[in-house]
Order: structure tokens, then sequence, then C-alpha cells
């Protein structure tokens, strides 16, 4: 990736809102061609809607955006060519098989019946649904659902993909295999915008990450540098004795400066970016005598993240705004 | 760009990612689909549907069967003095019904496909805008031939023979069925404005079951009080049912007939583009 490398998608002010709930207040992004550009952000922050605009599902009420060159107002037809959107509901059709589905897509998509026919072929058997292929889709479970709605995705590869969500709900098995496809189609030289709440996603995944609240970019950059910005982890503490925790914390305090509560009693955290600072203080944990269950020195999650952009827990922000979900999702 | 898979575990027994990597590679982007092909397919869709869940159907046939005995056998005698003669006018007339009522379906089910994200993806593809609505319909003209069928079928088995033969029935079934592609329409619009399936079956039949009964469908008019008499006469669906009685008995009256293909062409020209630029809406 270079400065000049061409801009797969440019958006510029984009704003979208539904009746008083304004969804997305101005979003810039700049994603490069082949790379994952990560949209992090909790419910409602208003990712899937930035996504709609720009598979041109919905228009926007102000700004612009181009996706591969084209316009997604003014050419959406050459921008719907060159797209395919997989959604945060499984957009297959349940009452279909999962056959049906992959040579309805073909045939929709330009293929003649025969290489319909056979493109669903290759798919069912890529995906491991060759099993599932005579089922009705309302049958899958949610794994195999997901991977059909990815291969269902691919029927003509796309030049850019949007993945709304991909891995909500599945198990880590499924998790880690929805992955390994995403890895594959940026091998191949797809582009592909991932909209996800999970941190550790976009770091899997990501090149670029843009972290989105109250339907704003409020952070930009490299994994990485988003970590960098809220220190490297974090030290996690759970203690046999919740009584204990206010000693525990002031151990941590001592050794590691700002410490948080957490929502279990018996557990605390703080930011952390040095392992050995992080073993000394829980051996003096352990010197005056805390009993601790378990500890971890994780990445930062999400919550920390915004905690430490925003000042606010990323669950305050979907708590203030319990309908911008459902908003976007009837709009 | 660094992504390697480091903690990648071995292939998957699910998905094969070697086998991935070669589905995406090995196809290339063909022309678009022309707007007949995309209808045409989105019609498969619709007999698809059919095909898994062949319940839809006992709606559209059962309703009718009990019409046709009933009306026949219940209140032919009292209206028309005997339940041979009233089966001959009636026949034509629950044929009318009968798919007329079907068309409210057309608008449940787009309402049913939009609370679920296929329409989404849909929505997303380089096809005629319109593909997927002309084509659930064209699917849903089949069923509304199926459930004219039927009608047709059970009135020969009960003794209906139309004067012009099963030409006659033919043309009378597609003058009906033509008439239901253009009404579905303000079904699909109903569909795309309603919040539920539920609410739109409600206002649909709250709509069609009252100009269905303040037609000639059932009774000869000339025995209403004058006001009704009027507005009954100039129900289109009086005029459709007159129509098909005299395709059927062989003595239409070319004028009723146009009416009937004028009304539909005006409900397609007001309803299609309204409910193409719903859905477009989202």
């Amino acid at each position: 990736m270079t400065a000049h490398s061409p801009l797969a998608i440019e958006a510029n002010g984009l704003v979208k809102s539904f009746g008083e709930t304004l969804a997305v207040d101005g979003v810039d992004l700049a994603v490069p061609s082949n790379s994952v550009y990560g949209m992090l952000g909790p419910n409602g922050a208003g990712k899937t809607t930035v996504i709609r605009m720009l598979a041109t599902l919905i228009r926007p009420d102000a700004g612009s955006a181009r996706v591969l060159g084209h316009d997604i107002v003014k050419e959406a037809d050459a921008v719907r060519s060159a797209v395919s959107l997989t959604g945060q509901l499984a957009s297959v059709d349940e009452d279909l098989t999962g056959r049906e589905n992959l040579i309805l897509l073909g045939r929709l998509l330009g293929l003649k019946r025969a290489a319909a026919k056979e493109r669903s072929a290759e798919l069912l058997e890529a995906f491991g649904l060759s099993e599932a292929a005579t089922r009705l889709v309302k049958n899958y479970s949610g794994g195999i659902r997901r991977r059909l709605d990815i291969a269902a995705s691919i029927v003509v590869t796309p030049k850019l993909m949007f993945l709304d969500e991909p891995t909500t709900g599945l198990d880590p098995r499924s998790r880690n295999q929805v992955w390994g496809i995403i890895r594959a189609l940026v091998e191949a030289g797809t582009t592909i915008l991932l909209c996800t709440q999970y941190l550790e996603e976009a770091d899997q995944l990501a090149d670029g990450i843009a972290v989105i609240d109250h339907g704003k970019v409020i952070a930009e950059g490299t994994p990485g540098q988003l970590k960098a910005s809220v220190g490297s982890g974090a030290l996690h503490v759970r203690l046999l004795d919740p009584d204990q925790r206010p000693q525990a914390e002031r151990v941590l305090q001592q050794g590691l400066g700002d410490v948080n509560l957490a929502t279990d009693p018996a557990a605390l955290w703080a930011s952390c970016s040095d392992a050995d600072r992080a073993a000394e203080t829980l051996a003096e944990l352990t010197r005056v005598g805390v009993r601790i269950a378990d500890f971890s020195l994780d990445q930062p999650s999400l919550d920390e993240v915004f905690l430490a952009l925003t000042g606010h827990p990323a669950e305050e922000v979907s708590a203030g705004q319990p309908n911008a979900l459902e908003e976007e999702q009837t709009a | 760009m660094s992504i390697n898979p480091t903690t990648q575990a071995a292939p998957s027994p699910a998905a094969d990612e070697a086998a991935v990597r070669k589905a995406i590679s090995s196809i290339s982007r063909p022309p678009k689909a022309s707007a007949l092909s995309a209808a045409l397919t989105f019609g498969w869709r619709g007999m698809l549907k059919v095909k898994h869940v062949p319940e839809q159907l006992l709606d559209v046939t059962i309703t009718p069967v009990m019409f046709v005995l009933m009306f026949t056998y219940l209140f032919g005698g009292a209206i028309a003095g005997s339940t041979g003669e009233y089966l001959d006018y009636i026949l034509p007339g629950i044929l009318v019904m009968s798919v007329l009522f079907t068309t409210v379906y057309s608008g449940v089910a787009l309402n049913t496909d939009l609370t679920k994200g296929v329409v989404d993806r849909f929505r997303s593809l380089p096809i005629w805008r319109p593909a997927p609505l002309v084509g659930s319909l064209l699917g849903d003209s089949v069923r509304y031939v199926l459930a004219g069928t039927v009608i047709i079928v059970l009135g020969v088995i009960l003794g209906y023979r139309p004067g012009a033969g099963i030409g006659g029935a033919i043309a009378a079934l597609a003058l009906v069925v033509l008439f239901s592609f253009a009404l579905s329409w303000v079904f699909t619009t109903l569909g795309l404005l309603l919040r539920s399936p539920n609410a739109v079956m409600n206002a649909g039949f709250m709509g069609i079951f009252p100009l269905t009964f303040l037609s000639n469908v059932f009774v000869d008019p000339r025995t209403l009080p004058p006001v009704l008499e009027a507005f009954v006469d100039v129900n289109p669906i009086s005029i459709l049912a007159t129509a098909s009685r005299g395709l059927m008995e062989g003595n239409a009256e070319a004028g009723d007939i146009a009416i009937v293909l004028t009304v539909a062409v005006a409900l397609t020209a007001v309803f299609a583009p309204l409910t193409t630029r719903l859905y477009r809406k989202g």
C-alpha cells in the first residue's frame, strides 16, 4: 500500500437521519484498494447505515461518496456492478435451499443456466456446503448460514465487498472459518469494508480502522496505532474474595496507575503496556495477601478503546440510543 | 500488507480454503442479465416457493371451492330458483372472485420479503430495478391460473358447461388473470407502505371484499335498490364478471372487454411505477 494507491472508497461528509435519529453525522472515509478496512463501533453507532449508503441501498441526506471511482448516487448502477453485500441479517432466501440460492444469484448476475449450476456446485463444494445444499436455508445453523451468505456474495467475485458483522453470533470455530475466507478474498484482490463490534476481529483482519461512535468517525489508524492510543493492553485481575477488591485496587494503583472496577464485584483492571510491571504488580498482590482467582494481560477491548477515546464505555453508547439499530434495520 | 494467518489451524473439514481460493479466482464477471432474464429468474423463485411450501396453495384453492359449494347449494335455490341455473350464473363470478382474492397475497409476500435481509441483497444487484417485482407477479400469475383452473374444473364436475367450450373458459381465465396481474400492483404498493404482512392482509381484504360483494358476482343487480345498482353497474369487478360470463358463453361484448383492459392498463400505469419507486427507496 502506498499513498498513491487509488482509493476504493472515498466518502466525504456522509449524513443520514431516520426521523429524529441522526444515524450518520458527517462520516469521511478513505479506503485504499486491495485492503481490509474496518469500521469499529458498538451497536447503533451508524456502521450499517454507512454501508447501506455506500452499497446504494439508501441515499445520503448530505455529503457524497465514490465507490471504485463511481458516484454512489449518480452512478449507482456502476457501483452495484462491482460490489457485493453481506448483511447483518443473513441475506439469503430462507425459503429456498442453499443450492437454489446460489443458482438464483448466478442467474441474476448474468450467468447462463448451465454456468450458474456449475458455479453453485463449485461454491457449495469449496464452502463445505455440499451436504446442506438441498436443505431449506431456514433449517441451517448459524455457521452454515453465514458461509452460504458469503458464498452467495462471491458467486461472481466482487471488486469490493461490504461485510456487515460477519461473525456476530458465531462460535469460535465458525468464526475462524469466516476469517479464513475473508483472508482468501483479500489475497485474490478484493477490497473489503468490514463492520465489526470486535476489536479482535478488526485487529486480525483490517489494515486500517475507523472507530465510529454516534454516527461520527472518532478515531482512525492502523490497529497498532489505535491500540497504542489506549496503551497496548490491560491487566485484568479477578479475586477469590470480592471484599479484598479495595486492597487490590490500591496495589494496582501504585503499580500501574488508573484502575477500573469491573461490573463483576471481584474483578478490576488497569491499563498496562509492560509485561514486567504486570508481573511485579501481581507479585505485590500476593505479597500483601490478596488472593487471585485468575488474571490476564489482554489486548485492549472495544470497551477500553472507547473509554480511552470518548471517556465513556461502549455499552453506555448503545444504552443511550436503544432504537438506533432498530431504525437502521427497518429503514 | 502483512496478513499471514500464523495462528490458522489446519484446514477445517467444513470450508476448504484452497478450494475457496480457487473458487474466488475461477470466475470472471459475465455480461449483465437482461431485464427479461432477471424477471423470469424471480418468477422461477416464486415457483420454487410453491414447491417448498405447497400449503400456500391451499388458501388459494380451498376457499373458492368452499364458496362455489356454499353459494350453489345453500343460496342457489333461493336466489335463482334452481342450483343448476345459479351455477351457470355464479361460476364465472366465483372465478373472478377467487383470483382477485389471491392478488392480496402478492402484497403480503412482498411485505414478508422486506422483513428479511434478502431484499437488500436483491437491491444491491446490478439488475433491471423492477425485476424482483415483475418477476414475483409473473410467478403469482401462475398461481392465479391454478386457482382459476380449480374453479372451472370444479364447475364442470358439478355440471357447469360453458357455452363457448374450453376455448371460452380459457379466454375468460386469461382476461381474469390479466386483470389480476394489474390489480396486484395495488397490493404490492400496500405491501411496501404497511408495516406487517398481517396489516397488508387486513387492508387488502377490507378493500377487495366489499368491492367483490358489491358487484354482480353473486346476484343480478336488477334486484338491488337503485343507488346500489348504479354503483354495482360501474364497479370494474362487475364489468370483469360480465365479460368473463360473456367469454365463457360466447356472447361477450367488446365494450366490456375494452373497459376491463383499460382499467388494467390504468392500474398498472399508476401503481407499477409507484411500487417500483417505493421498492427502490427501501
